[in-house]
């Protein structure tokens, strides 16, 4: 079957129409690996996984495994997982301390950071022609250790990442802050792996700000599974945002952020009934942000998701997630579960249980997201259902471009955030440059036609 | 000849002794049986408050994480553990009961319609009898189970692994005090958990 390739024409934005094509064809999302995830800044793990010289951790960027490793020096680096002579996978563990990388095939070994120190019988078979040094394992081009979240690109010229975040690092920011409002100083404590059979584009365009899916999490709020549960309290989730006004922000880089504005007043909302010790915890914490950052306090995350693959729940279940591409119709979910490095215990263990009972393929919540993804995925993929693009045309042109958060600022539920990431998306696959990938007009492109 | 055996076994491994495979034994192993075969009925007829019933008040019910780790660090590394960081389940009570009235809600997509599940259990061992064969109240179970998963038209899956299980002896019969259930599975093949093991 021939693929239309006029991305123009199956991401139509202004009348608020995409294609199905995007979400199910099988050369689109080869196109995607090669234009977008070789391009943009992608999630690959988190400081808090490799402490220690030589510690490693084995991730993945695209459909492909890399490795993060601290070197014996105390550096971090991201490598492709493929040993340069046969493309053997130089390291099958998940998670370790090492000081060399030992291919298990013909036994070229690699150093923590990268280079290539080991090749059996080098000097009768290789003598005067292997160069070590440009045999090193494949480095991403540009990392960054955000605040302790690793993230890193194969693009030499792209733009460093907090450029690329733009006005979306505040609120990713409180996703990786202290509950207290200290910077950074997360942890992750525990990683959820899975694999389910949609496009990875749903998982993506769910924490965008979709909160316009709040009734096919029904079930959890009829019974209740939040931290104020066995008190009585329906609901999933606590109550501290109840009293806020929502916005919902699209940003020129394709990014897209639900997050939330306290009243003036600013007061703490109970929400822990369940554990007097946590309650009185996420009091303190509260109160501590507030004298810390002032009026900048009232802003509070709810969800996100960084262009192209990696989401963010900023308060309550916290963590960060990467969605793999597996095949147009299948998606390796990660997630990465986050808490305060310095929260006491009582508050860890707490968190980990409702993350658990909330989150990924085991979580009560998010089970009903994979049901929506797998069967929105599968009836898209029949002949006449590509005929018929998805409506995209919710509370179209409701935005403010004036506001002091930046981007397209909607206080209704809206799709213009994902309006606004298929526009960037199709900039990517149309190879824009890195101008227009970050929301600037097309330069040269447009002149040039 | 077995006496020569045992006195070849290192201290650990004599202390891990299988329990002598005595009448008493296996009238209590059919006993264990046929509860697992009670309980897989309960759960695969959707018969899920009776099947809250099997479980103890303060039961712990934990399925690890299964990582890939290198040869010898099996032990300390392979799984995550219970009461720390993040497993697939680390459960009490309270929530298992809470998963239960999701399902009944009628409403969780997930789990609407409702899957069709068999549970199979084999390979049913008696590890540990407190006090002693003859008045058992405890008991350290292992086990094997094949779940067999198919849901609305074409989602199958399949799981298996091992459970080790601590049984107690109530009023109302067995109990199941303590659960840990080991899935053959690093990532997880499937998308959702939303059966009990």
């Amino acid at each position: 079957m021939s693929v239309r390739n006029d991305f123009d024409q199956l991401v139509d934005v202004k009348n608020g129409f995409i294609s199905r094509e995007i979400f199910v064809n099988a050369d689109i999302y080869r196109q995607e690996l090669d234009k977008v995830f070789t391009r943009a800044w992608l999630l690959v793990g988190h400081e808090s996984l490799v402490p220690n010289p030589g510690d490693f951790y084995t991730s993945r960027m695209g459909d492909e495994s890399v490795i993060l490793c601290r070197d014996k020096a105390g550096e971090i680096h991201v490598f492709l997982n493929s040993c340069r002579h046969r493309g053997m996978k130089v390291c099958r563990y998940e998670q370790g301390n090492t000081s060399l990388f030992t291919c298990p095939y013909h036994s070229w070994t690699y150093t923590t950071d990268g280079k290539l120190q080991g090749v059996p019988l080098h000097r009768t078979l290789y003598d005067g022609v292997l160069d070590r040094e440009a045999n090193s394992l494949v480095s991403v081009a540009k990392l960054c250790n955000y605040k302790g979240s690793i993230w890193a690109t194969w693009d030499k010229d792209a733009p460093d990442f907090h450029t690329y975040l733009g006005d979306a690092k505040i609120h990713l920011d409180q996703a990786l802050d202290c509950r207290d409002g200290r910077e950074g100083g997360s942890e992750v404590i525990g990683v959820h792996k899975w694999v389910f059979p949609a496009n990875w584009k749903f998982a993506a365009e769910n924490f965008l700000g979709d909160t316009y899916h709040n009734p096919s999490h029904r079930s959890v709020d009829l019974i209740g599974i939040g931290p104020s549960a066995a008190a009585g309290k329906k609901g999933r989730r606590d109550d501290e945002l109840e009293k806020a006004k929502h916005v919902w922000i699209s940003f020129p880089g394709g990014h897209g952020v639900h997050s939330a504005i306290q009243p003036e007043a600013n007061e703490y909302i109970e929400s822990f009934l369940d554990n007097p010790i946590l309650e009185k915890y996420f009091r303190h914490c509260f109160e501590e942000r507030k004298r810390r950052l002032g009026e900048q306090a009232r802003l509070l995350p709810f969800v996100g998701t960084i262009f192209p693959n990696t989401s963010y729940h900023g308060r309550q279940p916290r963590g960060l997630c990467a969605w793999h591409p597996h095949s147009p119709t299948s998606t390796e979910g990660w997630r990465f579960f986050l808490v305060d490095k310095d929260a006491p215990q009582e508050a860890k263990d707490y968190l980990r249980h409702y993350y658990m009972r909330y989150s990924g393929p085991a979580g009560m919540t998010e089970q009903d997201d994979m049901e929506n993804w797998l069967y929105a995925t599968a009836a898209s993929t029949g002949t006449i259902a590509r005929r018929h693009p998805f409506n995209y045309q919710q509370s179209m042109g409701a935005y403010v471009t004036d506001h002091p958060l930046g981007g397209e600022v909607s206080t209704q539920v809206t799709e213009q955030i994902a309006r606004g990431f298929y526009r960037r998306w199709t900039t990517y696959m149309q190879g824009g440059d890195w101008n227009e990938l970050l929301g600037s007009p097309a330069s040269n492109r447009q002149a040039a036609e | 000849m077995t006496t020569t055996v045992q006195d070849k076994q290192p201290a650990a491994a004599a202390a891990n002794a299988a329990i002598e495979r005595t009448a008493a034994y296996y009238r209590l192993k059919a006993d264990v049986e046929d509860f697992y075969y009670h309980e897989a009925d309960l759960i695969d007829d959707r018969r899920f408050r009776d099947w809250l019933d099997l479980l103890a008040e303060d039961i712990s019910y934990f399925m690890p994480i299964r990582r890939n780790v290198k040869f010898g660090q099996q032990a300390a590394r392979e799984n995550t553990r219970r009461g720390e960081g993040m497993s697939w389940f680390d459960e009490d009570k309270w929530t298992l009961t809470k998963r239960v009235e999701q399902i009944l809600t009628g409403v969780h997509y997930a789990e609407e319609p409702l899957s069709r599940i068999t549970h199979m259990v084999s390979n049913v061992q008696i590890k540990a009898v407190r006090p002693d064969l003859d008045a058992p109240r405890e008991l350290d179970v292992t086990s094997r189970f094949l779940v067999y998963q198919n849901r609305v038209e074409y989602e199958t899956y399949t799981f298996v692994g091992r459970r080790n299980d601590t049984l107690r002896l109530t009023e109302a019969g067995w109990k199941i005090a303590r659960r840990e259930i080991l899935l053959e599975q690093n990532i997880l093949m499937a998308k959702n958990l939303t059966t009990f093991f």
